[in-house]
């Protein structure tokens, strides 16, 4: 399945966020969106997994996803958006709970999922009782619980402290390296998005437009280790010349708002 | 060389302990403190009316407060009264929390329901429902359905505010969440808003409870033959000031009954927090 954004542009009232925004992901294949703050990041995610009306354009399907997904676009979203009066299990489970799924079959997807994101021993534990990484790992699992086509990831790891981050980046380059799922990954963090993207959307600054499609040339094997270290920095430093000046400026025009 | 810890005794000069500055605005409140000062107080009160030095018609002793509860309920009339009261109480509340349940979430959901119901609320609040206690009874004849119906008011704004604005404050994000899984409405509304919004739903009763025992009082005293609150007029106003404040304990005691058992709903409920 693919998901295409065609000739996105977005308002919101006299604000232009995002101007003429179009690309494709396909299943399995992994498109990081950067660009300078308030450039329509976030915006351009909502309006892609169908939570945004956009004020032109459309985000489109194309193919079917795999028989058994029940949820084709699942949001993974940087606060979490966790139930806090729900355990891990029944956070994991909520999704679940509209479908014609049976207890049983729900069950053995709720297993599932929390077994992937090593979950299994916090299953009746609260949101508030865990870690902010933890809490990231049950937003995950509860999105792999629905087995997605395309995960719609918003800053996931923005709300980490570096270590928790550099973990839980493995823990991406784990689960994306399973099967056919396909992700788009919003992220201010160049290095987050040289490390899981196939192809980097640069958006410049508002109203977002793409400036540039950066092709990742290694696999996600691959740049785990030391040798790549340094073209995966080269790349970073390439991205950063895109949007340096931009991000000055977007910062200048947020402290002046 | 930072391989050991610099030596404190070096040089001539007198070290000095800088001075612990944190001290304060941490009010924790010692287990007994609260028990231990009300004692104080009625032992002190009970002192001045023994020794005559306060004259019992305008402040009665506690031993004389607890002795006219005592025959209260000997005689059968505690129970009288206060069963007459818990029954106002008891149905006003209910049907007034049902309604304002059912209100303020139909404002907290739908637009139309805001709109109209916003402007109704915000009119209707500030009246003091005791007010409108002789048009209700105009309108329902002298008995008890006047009365439960003026409770049933005054609970109704506050537990449609409180859960209007609980449905308001339950966070966004979780709503986007169920959404982006294609939760259904009444799913989202039941799983995601409900408990959301019960903390301030559960804080709504609290405001509920002693909204009531107002009103019930208040009602009583205007046109009732039993309930706490007639037993205070006539005992005030036959100047039997011990039984007067009996009723008084028995109110305040039914508050705090009633603010233990939220107590004990939040905790059931809201353990989560």
């Amino acid at each position: 399945m693919d998901l295409i954004a065609n000739q996105i542009s977005h308002r919101f009232g006299d604000l232009a966020v995002l101007d003429d925004i179009s690309f494709a992901v396909s299943s399995g294949e992994v498109v990081a969106i950067v660009g300078p703050s308030g450039c329509g990041k976030s915006t351009l995610l909502s309006i892609l997994g169908g939570l945004l009306q956009p004020t032109s354009g459309a985000p489109e399907l194309r193919g079917a996803p795999s028989a058994d997904s029940l949820n084709p676009l699942t949001f993974v979203f940087q606060d979490f958006a966790l139930l806090p009066w729900a355990t891990v299990e029944e956070n994991v489970e909520f999704p679940l709970l509209h479908t014609q799924l049976s207890a049983a079959q729900r069950r053995a997807l709720v297993e599932d999922a929390l077994r992937r994101t090593g979950l299994t021993d916090f299953r009746r534990t609260y949101p508030k009782q865990l870690s902010g990484g933890m809490r990231q790992r049950v937003g995950i699992s509860r999105a792999l619980a629905v087995k997605p086509a395309i995960l719609l990831m918003d800053e996931p790891l923005s709300a980490l402290d570096s270590q928790t981050r550099e973990l839980l980046m493995e823990d991406f380059v784990r689960l994306l390296a399973d099967g056919g799922m396909g992700a788009v990954y919003v992220t201010h963090n160049l290095e987050e998005a040289a490390r899981l993207a196939d192809r980097i959307v640069v958006l410049s600054r508002r109203p977002g437009r793409i400036r540039e499609v950066v092709a990742v040339p290694m696999t996600r094997a691959e740049r785990g280790e030391i040798a790549a270290r340094e073209r995966l920095l080269a790349l970073q430093n390439q991205i950063w010349s895109l949007i340096r000046n931009e991000a000055i400026d977007a910062e200048r025009e947020v402290q002046h708002a | 060389m930072l391989d050991r810890a610099p030596d404190i005794s070096a040089g001539n000069e007198t070290t000095r302990r800088v001075r612990f500055r944190g001290a304060g605005f941490v009010p924790a409140s010692s287990r007994f403190g609260g028990w231990i000062a009300l004692g104080l107080v009625i032992a002190i009160w009970q002192a001045a009316g023994s020794s005559g030095f306060i004259n019992p018609l305008f402040l009665p002793a506690p031993s004389a407060i607890l002795r006219a509860i005592y025959e209260l309920a000997m005689s059968g009339a505690l129970w009288q009264h206060l069963s007459a009261s818990i029954l106002r109480i008891g149905v006003g509340w209910v049907l007034g929390t049902a309604a304002g349940v059912a209100v303020g979430f139909a404002i907290g959901l739908s637009r139309l329901a805001r709109s109209v119901g916003i402007t109704f609320i915000s009119a209707l609040f500030p009246i003091p429902k005791i007010a409108l206690l002789p048009l209700l009874i105009l309108w329902l004849g002298i008995g008890e359905e006047p009365k439960i119906a003026t409770i049933a008011l005054g609970v109704f704004f506050s537990t449609a505010i409180s859960v209007y604005s609980g449905v308001d404050a339950v966070p966004r994000n979780l709503i986007r969440m169920a959404q982006s899984f294609n939760v259904p409405f009444a799913t989202i509304v039941r799983k995601v808003v409900w408990p959301g919004a019960l903390p301030a739903i559960l804080a709504g009763f609290r405001i509920t409870a002693s909204v009531a025992l107002l009103l019930v009082v208040s009602a009583e005293m205007i046109g009732a033959q039993y309930g706490i609150g007639a037993f205070v007029l006539q005992a005030g106003n036959l100047m039997q000031t011990d039984q007067l404040l009996a009723g008084v304990v028995i109110l305040s005691v039914f508050g705090l009954v009633v603010g233990k058992v939220i107590n004990l709903l939040e905790t059931r409920l809201l353990h989560w927090r």
